[in-house]
């Protein structure tokens, strides 16, 4: 009945400048805050980031030195914790994915533990740690190989790995099941049909198609690893140590929790400022350098995979 | 004429019988029961579902991938019932190959693609590997196209090579039997025809088993053909007799375009 006009209403499109402004800004205030962090970071850190700071261990009660055991402390943690949370949290994604009846009751309590999991506070795995492997687990090995010596009954570098693992445990296995599930069913049913086991079809064919997406997990797991302090807490992370640990069971020092203790442990503030400063900028790094490289490994395989010849 | 030809080695035959298969609760297809010929082509022709790729997957027991299915009835493999006590399906399947309506390489190179199911089987030398991808590849005439990068991805590849390279692969482990679920209904008519022709040529040397909606299709590469409507076997005889004078009337209307 009634014909439209073609010419504009007085308020054209005004949801879209709404929206427009609205997203905008919200976009800008987070490259600000990232930026103040990045600027204050980059300017207050670079002048203290000499190589002795990288090299040397702290001296004067925090006020002089490096930071060399924290750094050698972090990456040590965060390589252990790979190594133990990986091929568990790939093997139970392919149980669940592959094998695990979808329906089925264990599958569902597996499923719902493992999202709780990832909801747990990191304190609370702090707690766990010393709960369970500083104490019962380590307890136990002393009491059974050492005699009641205190030996692994102690937090160490071993269980804080351990329950830094727990705590990434979820990612890897969120991030294995998608890259699982995004594997397509052709190329399944083309290796069944070619008289492929399941075992067979998820060894050749599947995992290495998913490989970039575990990658994806491990990047997550490995930046979110090296940046926690809590769980580390009680389980081996330590205030001060002269030497490198050079045991599994031997305490280490960890940059997060080093700049905790420069913050608020030391006996003049002033002094420590400027270390505080380039101690943060290099954990900035370090994080960044570490997802870096697995996203460099993870471009790279996906190219090998796209044109492949192996 | 055809069928006197081809009676020359009968190896290869399916005898199926009582063949019935269900999605849960729901009956899918059957019962059916029908001999494929070995060394044949033999075309399954009828409307969207009405169970010729259930039937077809039936055939290698690639059911079985589908959770809620069940068969029950009796195929038969040369006398060898592939659904007996103690078979293995793995088993089944690299003596009954398939080929897929969406082609479906490997992403993997061309030559990878082809000995995956030799490697499969343990085949490790070399040179027996290569002999063996490169008859494949020959025997689904892409050897031409391919030989000088059998070492790049397959992803590489035109749909029409892609699916000639899946054949290629199912070739490679020198099955008996190959099954074909609308193996060219994705491809241009160029490629088609180069599937077609392949699938006559196969015959030569497998049974061949192949699920069309193009009925031209089945006149033109098979020597029997199959009529299946809503999960019933209608009719079974020679692709002429089927297409020039059927006993059913459900067949003639079908052919003709009068449904489906």
């Amino acid at each position: 009945m009634s014909r439209s006009s073609l010419r504009p209403s007085r308020w054209p499109h005004v949801g879209d400048v709404v929206l427009w402004l609205a997203t905008g800004l919200a976009t800008l205030l987070v490259l600000v805050i990232l930026a103040v962090i990045l600027i204050d970071v980059v300017k207050n850190g670079v002048p203290r980031l000499t190589l002795g700071f990288l090299t040397k261990s702290p001296s004067d009660g925090m006020t002089a030195g490096g930071i060399f055991p924290a750094i050698f402390g972090t990456v040590a943690l965060v390589i252990l914790m790979t190594i133990a949370a990986l091929p568990a949290g790939v093997a139970t994604a392919i149980y669940l994915h592959e094998y695990a009846r979808p329906t089925a009751f264990a599958t569902r309590i597996v499923r719902i533990a493992v999202n709780n999991l990832a909801g747990v506070p990191s304190i609370v795995f702090g707690l766990f740690g010393l709960g369970f492997f500083v104490q019962f687990v380590g307890g136990g090995m002393d009491k059974l190989f050492y005699g009641g010596d205190k030996v692994f009954g102690q937090p160490a570098l071993i269980w804080a790995a351990l329950t830094m693992a727990v705590l990434t445990l979820p990612v890897v296995i969120v991030a294995t099941e998608e890259a699982l599930s995004n594997v397509s069913p052709d190329v399944r049913l083309a290796s069944a049909a070619l008289g492929a086991t399941k075992f067979q079809t998820i060894a050749r064919v599947v995992l290495p198609q998913a490989v970039p997406g575990i990658l994806t997990g491990a990047i997550l797991a490995i930046s979110r690893g090296a940046g926690e302090v809590a769980p580390i807490l009680f389980t081996g992370a330590a205030y001060f140590l002269p030497t490198l640990p050079h045991t599994l069971h031997d305490q280490f020092m960890q940059l997060g929790y080093h700049v905790y203790v420069l913050a608020t442990q030391s006996p003049d503030v002033d002094a420590t400022r400027p270390l505080l400063y380039a101690t943060v900028l290099v954990l900035l790094v370090l994080t960044f350098a570490l997802n870096a490289s697995a996203i460099v490994v993870r471009s790279r395989m996906r190219r090998h995979l796209s044109r492949s010849h192996g | 004429m055809i069928m006197q030809m081809a009676t020359l080695d009968e190896s290869g035959s399916l005898a199926v019988r009582q063949l019935s298969v269900y999605y849960g609760d729901k009956k899918a297809m059957g019962p059916v029961t029908m001999t494929i010929p070995g060394r044949q082509v033999t075309a399954l022709i009828g409307p969207s579902g009405c169970g010729k790729s259930t039937f077809l997957r039936s055939l290698n027991r690639m059911n079985e991938l589908i959770p809620e299915c069940r068969v029950e009835g009796e195929v038969k493999l040369d006398n060898e019932s592939i659904y007996g006590a103690g078979v293995d399906a793995v088993a089944v399947r690299r003596r009954i190959g398939m080929v897929f309506q969406k082609s479906n390489p490997f992403p993997k190179s061309i030559y990878d693609n082809v000995a995956y199911g030799l490697r499969l089987g343990g085949m490790k030398d070399r040179s027996e590997l290569g002999g063996r991808v490169e008859r494949a590849i020959k025997h689904a005439a892409l050897w031409e196209e391919v030989k000088d990068r059998l070492h790049e991805s397959a992803l590489g590849l035109s749909g029409g090579q892609q699916q000639r390279l899946c054949i290629a692969r199912a070739l490679a482990v020198e099955p008996d039997v190959i099954l074909m679920d609308e193996p060219a209904s994705a491809l241009d008519p160029i490629a088609t025809a180069h599937i077609e022709e392949l699938i006559h040529e196969l015959a030569k040397d497998y049974t061949v088993v192949i699920v069309t909606h193009n009925m031209q299709q089945a006149a033109r590469v098979s020597h029997n053909t199959a009529f299946f409507y809503m999960g019933d076997l209608i009719e079974f005889d020679t692709t002429q007799v089927i297409f020039t004078k059927p006993t059913q009337s459900r067949t003639e209307d079908y052919i003709t375009g009068r449904f489906g």
